[in-house]
């Protein structure tokens, strides 16, 4: 049924849809609207006799999913920024143990200094924490990705995030297709767990691992893994094929066959970078983008393959590792070794700073005309980094970095 | 109200079971029936008062429940002796997840049993003082405001023993531990009964594992009741406390017969009963037989520490009314 | 079916495959233990056994185990200065467990319910004559016939019993409870002859028949010292005084009766005499108090009923109606001395009460054999220095008491029924003693002694009814439940509850427990916590 809701709103009726037994509910902007909503949905009592848990902490909230969803029950939680990192030893521990725990990450930079604004450095965080995953484009396949993301789940037992740009998606109304409970309960069984507390067979769960063992253990964790790359596009078909649309997945491509410059992007910015694409190409530049949908495990092959005819690929990522440069671009790298195809990493959206069209445009046709730095950071107030840089080093005590940056941008006299 | 003991049966209820005892009123661990939760073959220190303490409680619990229980324990020595890869002692169907998220896995164990229907399967969590007072905290007071059905209990050996006996907030004054070598600081530390108390849960109890039937009759109480309930129970440990191997269970009992720890009952925030001293002593008895206090006696007697300790056994008895004969 | 992730997640008893039992350096085992009391009772009663089973409830099989070593429970719980409680452990915690009282209770409930002796299990054993019918006779007997021989008794006297009907007085054994034990003996199949006194032993042997013989007569004779008297004086011997209360005359004592002595015959003569009407009755007594060799328990009895004592005074002259008594005082080795000073007693009768000495005619002619003392000397298997002549009780060298008689009479049962068979009576292994410290008296509930009541001060001086009443029995279950099972496993289930290894298995009720040494770490606690010490930990052989 087609609505206009929140994009919060449209995840919560989604993970409503899929009966979770179990929702732990702790605020942090931006994801607050998810679990508020669900909390109005469980106390209508549409949810039967769901759980719905204000816990202490995001340690606690994903805590209180492990010991759920090791008990048999759908669990589900969301988080963002601060709150990820709070239950990072959670996170490897959900996954280590294997359960099907679907989390929203409503994506937002880290601190310090302290943001709010979205960027991708909290999901990048815990990349290698053993989860699943997923970044949504659109408030439409955000809240599908939540229906895929618990089928996944559960057949593979390992926890899924499904990573959506914070404000920019969950803030934003638009028209999103909500499906019925009926389709959904075609799609999703009950959650039938691999591995169960319960006094009629008992089992303990979570035991020490030695040196003996641990690298098989990690081995099977890593394989499991990979097995969602055949998985998640069999899910997605069916989807197509159930929905009706096109969800999910490991990529879309969009305008890639003819096209010798290639754009790579996740999430809510390939709007933007499509648009500014439809501009260009219309101007004869060949030039396309491929969106990763998956970006754990990374899907090599399928990048490789879309990737085969491509001169040059720029990465724009909302994503910084400090002291090496890019992330997912490190990831494109290692998908091109072998093939002399250079990779322009172009950093943006830190923040929540905003992406125009017009810097995207400016930065693409540096990129085709092999101008580009091979790292490059989008919209950079160059002048006020030198700035600072320069009184650094000339002054031993000369205070914390973001108050010196704030300094310059309005002009306040240093100290 | 405190458990009441059989008196005149030789041994009345002091020992584990006796052949002149009704069935009944024998002790959970005097049958072939226990379920010996956690059974043979973990690797705890000899002597371990903790593997009694756990082997204790749980049976009772076991028992309460008709075997359907569900345990979360945190990190620890409990948790790395019992369940080394690829053996686990324990019998009943139990989770290791996090140090500090014992009480919010319970939390979501019971969450999903209530969620499932399944009323009739209880959850216990469990953890030692470092995983419980310390790391733990956060997690065990979220459990208890939102008085979620999960009886937590504590095995309190007064130390991070795991790891080689550093201070917790739980290591009484004047221990010496690897983190505190000059003796721990007087004023510091957490009395996390009177905290739980302060929650205002519907039970908090603490015991001993010198005192099995008065342990055994907590545990069947609490899981008479539903909500967040919290049981602390002092649990000797030969290695981190240094004494020998076949003194746990007696070093446990002086313990509380000097008043250093008051056994006692609560129910709401309120003092419901409390277990008597039979013969006091004075704190030195206690404090001699453990190496952790060895620096109180050599090279030269610190009466002044000892005195400092004596005191806070006194007003304990004063506080709890320790010697108040019952009339 | 649960497909569980490799190495996470493990079956349930899988650590059984440790057998930590490995770690051990000290091994626990069960062991049993000596008990004081057991080691303490001169007729060898394993006490803790009957205890055992009387606290449960059990008290014929308490009675049965009980008269596996002694046949007179009814008459011990009267008469046994019962050394037994002296050296009962329980006496270190509050006071000593009253075994006395839950004899008495035992025998008196079997005589109340009519239990009797089961039939030997054996037969056609050898004869042997028994000679006099006292304690330790009426025990050879027993035991002799319950290993299958054909006793016969001799008794000289017209009635069984020997001190204890002819020495001890009926306020403190009634008679009705004497017969009934001794007839119980009897049922067995032993022949007693009364009014038969044996002159010449050998003669006696010869003619009956007799593979062996058994001298246990007593001794009846009282010492007598010298008192220049004059005419008028009355002066009695304590045993003839005693046993003529058995016959159908009263003695006549008068009045003002002294009795010279300080041993338990003096006190039994002197609580005599007042029920006989005396106004007064001083017993005279060389040294002091804490010297006396009677009980202390029933000097206090004899004072509550009124006997005086006159302490450090010997007794120089006696006239018609009164005595003349010196005053002594004690030297440094404690002997008595004279003092010179000298004091007038009224006193219509004087009873000697100086000890007692032994018939030794019957052994005239008997070769061999070894006499010394006024008593006939035995080996450890109490046979005399005649083949085939044994002997025991008061004429023999021993403490004198009935306890001591009775277990004479066992042991030389025993000794007679191995020499009968050519083979030597070995004694079983002895344990080793359970002394006080190995026990954790902590378990132990608190729990004073029982008292026996007593008769009334005035009933007691005019009657000769029964002076100390028995418990009954929810008393006596109360008292023999205070028993701490010294070094005797009582299935408290301490050792199966306090191991952390779960390495003690409990085999069931009255089967007691085994170790798990596959598990077991020897830590210890279950002997640190075993309440009565029935285990001990010894190294481990590596």
């Amino acid at each position: 049924m087609l609505k206009q809701i929140e994009g919060s709103v449209a995840v919560a009726e989604a993970v409503a849809l899929c009966r979770p037994e179990v929702v732990c509910a702790y605020p942090i902007s931006p994801q607050t609207h998810i679990v508020e909503g669900l909390g109005r949905i469980v106390a209508s009592g549409a949810l039967g006799s769901c759980q719905f848990i204000n816990v202490e902490s995001e340690f606690a909230a994903m805590s209180v999913a492990i010991g759920a969803s090791a008990a048999g029950a759908r669990a589900y939680t969301a988080t963002a920024s601060q709150g990820l990192l709070f239950m990072a030893e959670a996170l490897f521990n959900a996954s280590g143990l294997g359960l099907p725990i679907v989390m929203t990450v409503a994506n937002r930079a880290i601190g310090a200094p302290i943001n709010i604004w979205n960027d991708h450095t909290d999901a990048m965080s815990q990349r290698d924490c053993g989860w699943i995953q997923l970044f949504a484009e659109t408030n439409q396949e955000a809240l599908d990705l939540h229906i895929q993301a618990f089928r996944l789940a559960e057949e593979l037992s390992l926890p899924v995030m499904v990573c959506m740009d914070g404000f920019i998606l969950t803030h934003a109304y638009e028209r999103v297709d909500m499906p019925t409970q009926e389709q959904v309960d075609h799609y999703l069984p009950p959650f039938e767990p691999r591995q169960v507390l319960d006094p009629a067979e008992p089992v303990s769960i979570g035991a020490m691992v030695g040196p003996e063992a641990f690298t098989e253990v990690r081995y099977l964790a890593h394989a499991k893994q990979m097995q969602a790359l055949d998985l998640i596009p069999a899910w997605a078909a069916q989807f197509r094929r159930a929905f009706g649309r096109n969800s999910g997945g490991l990529l879309h491509a969009y305008a890639i066959d003819d096209a010798e410059t290639v754009v790579v992007a996740l999430g809510s910015v390939l709007g933007t970078v499509k648009d500014t694409v439809d501009e260009m190409r219309s101007r004869g530049a060949k030039i396309g983008v491929l969106g990763i949908t998956c970006f754990r495990p990374w899907p090599l092959a399928a990048v490789s393959a879309m990737l085969s005819g491509a001169k040059r690929v720029v990465v724009l990522e909302k994503s910084l590792a400090v002291g090496v440069g890019g992330i997912v671009s490190t990831n494109v790298r290692t998908t091109l070794t072998g093939r002399a195809v250079p990779v322009y990493d172009v950093i943006a959206g830190l923040g929540g700073r905003p992406i125009t069209k017009a810097s995207l445009e400016r930065v693409f046709v540096d990129a085709m005309n092999d101008e580009l730095r091979l790292t490059t950071f989008l919209d950079l107030d160059a002048a006020v980094v030198e700035k600072v840089l320069h009184r650094e080093s000339e002054t031993r005590r000369s205070g914390p970095l973001a108050e010196n940056v704030l300094r310059e941008m309005h002009g306040i006299p240093a100290r | 109200m405190a458990f009441q003991p059989v008196k005149y049966y030789q041994t009345g209820t002091f020992t584990v079971g006796n052949r002149l005892l009704p069935p009944e009123v024998r002790a959970v661990q005097s049958s072939e029936r226990r379920s010996n939760a956690l059974n043979s073959g973990h690797r705890a220190c000899q002597g371990c008062g903790e593997a009694l303490g756990a082997r204790y409680a749980i049976d009772a619990a076991m028992q309460a429940t008709n075997n359907r229980l569900i345990a979360a324990n945190a990190t620890g020595c409990l948790e790395v002796f019992s369940t080394p890869y690829p053996e686990t002692s324990w019998q009943l169907p139990w989770i290791h997840s996090l140090f500090g998220n014992a009480a919010a896995v319970a939390t979501g164990i019971a969450a999903a049993l209530k969620a499932k229907g399944k009323a009739g399967v209880r959850v216990v969590a469990q953890g030692g003082d470092g995983g419980t007072t310390d790391i733990g905290f956060g997690c065990l007071s979220g459990m208890f405001e939102r008085n979620d059905d999960v009886l937590y209990l504590c095995y309190d050996n007064e130390a991070y023993m795991n790891t080689g006996v550093q201070r917790s907030s739980a290591t009484p004054p004047a221990a010496r531990t690897a983190t505190t070598t000059a003796g721990n600081v007087f004023n510091e530390g957490k009395n996390l009964p009177a905290i739980a108390m302060a929650h205002g849960i519907p039970y908090v109890a603490t015991a001993t594992i010198a005192d099995l039937h008065d342990l055994e009759h907590k545990v069947k109480r609490a899981m008479q009741l539903c909500g967040a309930r919290y049981i602390h129970v002092l649990v000797s440990c030969p290695l981190g406390w240094g004494h020998a191997s076949d003194a746990s269970i007696r070093i446990a009992r002086l313990a509380k017969e000097t008043g250093l720890f008051p056994v006692f009952e609560a129910e709401r925030g309120e003092l419901t009963s409390v277990s008597h001293i039979r013969h006091k002593v004075p704190v030195e008895e206690y404090l001699r037989p453990q190496r952790r206090f060895a620096h109180l006696f050599a090279p030269k007697l610190r009466s002044d520490v000892i005195a400092a300790l004596q005191d806070i056994a006194d007003r304990n008895i004063e506080r709890f009314g320790l010697l108040d004969r019952p009339g | 079916m649960m497909r569980k992730p490799f190495a996470i997640t493990l079956d349930r008893g899988s650590s059984l495959a440790n057998h930590t039992g490995t770690w051990r350096t000290l091994r626990p085992q069960y062991v049993d233990r000596l008990p004081p009391c057991n080691a303490g009772c001169p007729a060898g009663e394993d006490i803790q056994g009957w205890l055992a089973r009387a606290e449960a409830g059990d008290y014929e099989g308490a009675w049965r185990l009980l008269t596996e070593e002694n046949p007179l429970p009814a008459v011990m719980g009267r008469v046994c200065y019962h050394p037994c409680e002296g050296a009962c452990n329980r006496g270190q915690l509050d006071e000593a467990v009253g075994i006395n009282s839950i004899e008495r209770f035992l025998g008196d409930e079997a005589i109340r319910r009519g239990w009797s002796f089961d039939k030997p299990k054996k037969s056609g054993g050898k004869r042997v004559l028994v000679v006099g019918a006292g304690p330790s006779g009426l025990s050879a007997a027993y035991h002799l016939a319950r290993l299958g021989h054909q006793v016969e008794i001799r008794e000289a006297g017209p009635f069984a019993g020997g001190m204890m009907r002819f020495g001890i007085p009926k306020y403190r054994l009634p008679r009705d409870v004497l017969d009934a034990e001794v007839q119980r003996i009897l049922d067995m199949g032993v022949v007693l002859k009364l009014n038969t006194k044996v002159a010449n032993v050998l003669q006696a042997k010869e003619e009956g028949g007799f593979h062996a013989v058994f001298l246990a007569v007593g001794a009846h004779i009282g010492k007598r010292a010298y008192i220049p008297a004059g005419a008028s004086a009355r002066i009695l011997d304590a045993v003839s005084v005693l046993r003529s209360m058995e016959g159908a005359e009263r003695p006549q004592l008068g009045r003002r009766v002294i009795v010279y002595g300080g041993g338990n015959t003096a006190l039994d003569v002197a609580r005599t005499a007042k029920r006989l009407g005396a106004s007064e009755a001083i017993i005279v007594y060389r040294r002091t108090r804490e010297k006396m060799p009677a009980h202390d328990s029933e000097l206090e009895e004899a004072l509550q009923e009124g006997v005086m004592v006159k302490w450090l005074s010997t007794i120089r002259q006696a006239e018609g109606s009164s005595i003349t008594v010196e005053k002594m005082k004690l030297d440094e080795k404690g002997f008595p001395q004279p003092t010179g000073e000298l004091e007038t007693l009224a006193a219509d009768s004087v009873v000697l009460a100086l000890g007692q000495d032994v018939d030794l005619g019957l052994l005239d002619g008997v070769p061999g054999l070894e006499i010394a003392d006024g008593v006939v000397k035995v080996g450890p298997n109490m046979m005399t220095g005649h083949a085939g002549i044994f002997a025991g009780g008061d004429m023999v060298p021993s403490e004198r008491t009935v306890t001591v008689g009775v277990g004479h009479g066992k042991k030389a049962a025993r000794h007679i029924d191995a020499w009968l068979n050519g083979k030597t009576f070995a004694k079983s292994r002895v344990n080793a003693p359970a002394s006080f410290d190995k026990l954790n008296p902590w378990y132990y509930s608190d729990a004073p002694k029982t008292m026996r009541p007593t008769l009334d001060i005035v009933r007691r001086q005019s009657t000769f009814d029964e002076v100390l009443r028995g418990l009954d029995e929810k008393s006596a279950l109360f008292e023999a439940r205070r028993c701490l099972s010294c070094g005797n496993c009582f299935e408290c289930d301490n050792c199966y509850g306090v191991c952390p290894d779960n390495a003690v298995i409990k085999l069931g009720p009255g089967k007691g427990f085994e170790f798990n040494y596959d598990y077991c770490k020897g830590c210890g606690l279950c002997a640190a916590e075993c309440p009565c010490g029935a285990i001990e930990m010894v190294p481990e052989s590596i």
